[in-house]
């Protein structure tokens, strides 16, 4: 029934960082989805104009208190995006819109799935990795799981508290290892700058082990991290990838 | 769906077309006619793509035609590029909701490739180098309506957009314009491709909003 565009409540609004946040929405009939998922939003303007985006759900039925009709998306705002702002700034608790959806087969990962997993994410990539992440820990899953997040600075992260807890779940464990493009932590032993091949083989699961991959973030992000995976041995077939404007992605 | 006027939202209400949120204006608005329902206009050209970007040299790219006698007609790059060539101009569609107008491309008619081949089967599974599938009736890639095309805006098209070559079949969603085709396959019935067995729909009809099952 992913075809059928269905009235979502907002029950929760969080800011992530100053220019992204988190919106939980109630939408009744729904039962679940899969992690890495996405949704359809629709926004329609008082004169009836109409805009849609997709946007990659954050959330895991059953972790963090998301119940079965719920979902959550963060949305980052872009400077020259139609809905985001008005996401970003504009929706309240008590305000509705609607949603098309969870839509996706290929880019999810299930508790069913039990090989090691690496996750990798540029930037607001990370939204559908933490869905996985959250999947993971709820489901208690003995699957080694790995999370490599390049952000710009400590601040712009997404999720820095909860990963930090998911990192010490005794259960389900996930590595989580940072790349500061512009500004590192203090006292961090890495300078500053972009993932470089060696950076990516030291900090990702190695081939021998056929890791999964689930790449997400801009296109020349992703192009490269995947050149390099396959360079570095690691099966094609096994590297999933999403990027912004395609599906999944967001304006 | 019975639903009145809601009070609960400061800035939401409902109407016949959706839930209309007051603080929400749109900028990109769009009425052109070549723009389908649910579909934004972009300037730019997203990428979407469920793995790495396959690297083929053109000395090894080669297309093909598989009929149900498992007769195989091969074009290597050097006998497709003396085929006729067509220059494209065509109006582009995405399931994630943008198209991109006027978009210019060369390549060769599926007409022209069919003309060599014999077959009585109505459907194909188009195929990729790494390992990409989609479903097409024949009937949609005949008559003018489909390419395998190499050129993009008088450059070559570049790998992350499907070269040395996709197929271009434009008046269906662009998932079923399969980057880095290979070959297609006859098939006597309609089958689902790789995305079609992912959440998306069997044909794709833009005009229709055909994006899901």
């Amino acid at each position: 029934m992913s075809t059928v565009w269905r009235v979502a409540d907002v029950v929760d609004v969080r800011a992530e960082t100053p220019s992204a946040r988190t919106i939980r929405l109630r939408i009744p009939g729904l039962h679940g989805h899969l992690a890495g998922q996405h949704v359809d939003v629709r926004l329609t303007a008082p004169d009836g104009y109409q805009a849609v985006r997709s946007y990659s759900i954050a959330s895991a039925t059953g972790a963090n208190g998301v119940a079965e009709d719920e979902l959550e998306l963060t949305v980052e705002e872009l400077p020259d995006g139609e809905m985001s702002p008005y996401l970003v700034h504009g929706l309240m608790v008590g305000g509705q819109l609607e949603v098309r959806g969870p839509v996706g087969g290929w880019f999810v990962w299930r508790p069913t799935d039990t090989g090691p997993v690496q996750l990798i994410a540029g930037g607001s990539g990370v939204v559908p990795l933490m869905s996985m992440a959250r999947a993971h820990a709820a489901s208690g899953s003995a699957a080694p799981f790995r999370l490599l997040y390049s952000v710009r600075t400590p601040e712009s992260g997404f999720y820095r508290d909860e990963l930090e807890h998911l990192s010490r779940d005794a259960a389900a464990p996930l590595a989580v290892d940072y790349v500061y493009t512009r500004t590192a932590p203090a006292g961090a032993v890495t300078p500053p700058g972009r993932l470089t091949a060696e950076a990516l083989s030291a900090a990702v699961v190695p081939a021998a082990e056929s890791p999964t991959f689930y790449l997400c973030g801009a296109t020349p992000f992703v192009e490269t991290v995947s050149g390099w995976l396959v360079d570095a041995g690691h099966a094609p077939e096994r590297i999933r990838t999403e990027r912004y404007g395609g599906i999944g992605g967001a304006s | 769906m019975p639903r009145g006027l809601v009070s609960r939202g400061p800035t939401q209400y409902a109407s016949r077309m959706g839930i209309v949120s007051s603080g929400f204006l749109g900028r990109r608005r769009t009425d052109d006619p070549r723009v389908p329902p649910g579909q934004y206009a972009t300037d730019g050209f997203p990428v979407l793509s469920a793995g790495p970007t396959p690297r083929i040299s053109k000395e090894d790219w080669a297309f093909t035609i598989t009929n149900e006698t498992g007769d195989v007609r091969r074009w290597s790059w050097s006998e497709f590029l003396a085929l006729p060539q067509e220059d494209v101009s065509t109006d582009i569609h995405c399931v994630t909701s943008w198209s991109k107008l006027a978009t210019s491309w060369r390549g060769v008619a599926l007409d022209t490739l069919f003309a060599e081949v014999d077959s009585t089967f109505e459907y194909t599974m188009a195929h990729s180098y790494g390992g990409y599938t989609t479903n097409v009736p024949l009937a949609d890639l005949l008559d003018g309506k489909a390419w395998i095309a190499h050129s993009f805006d008088g450059e070559d098209l570049a790998p992350e957009h499907g070269g040395p070559a996709r197929l271009l079949v434009p008046h269906l969603y662009f998932w079923k314009s399969a980057k880095w085709v290979s070959g297609l396959q006859m098939l006597p019935q309609d089958q689902p491709g790789f995305w079609e067995q992912n959440g998306y729909n069997m044909y794709g009809d833009p005009w229709k909003e055909q994006r899901y099952w």
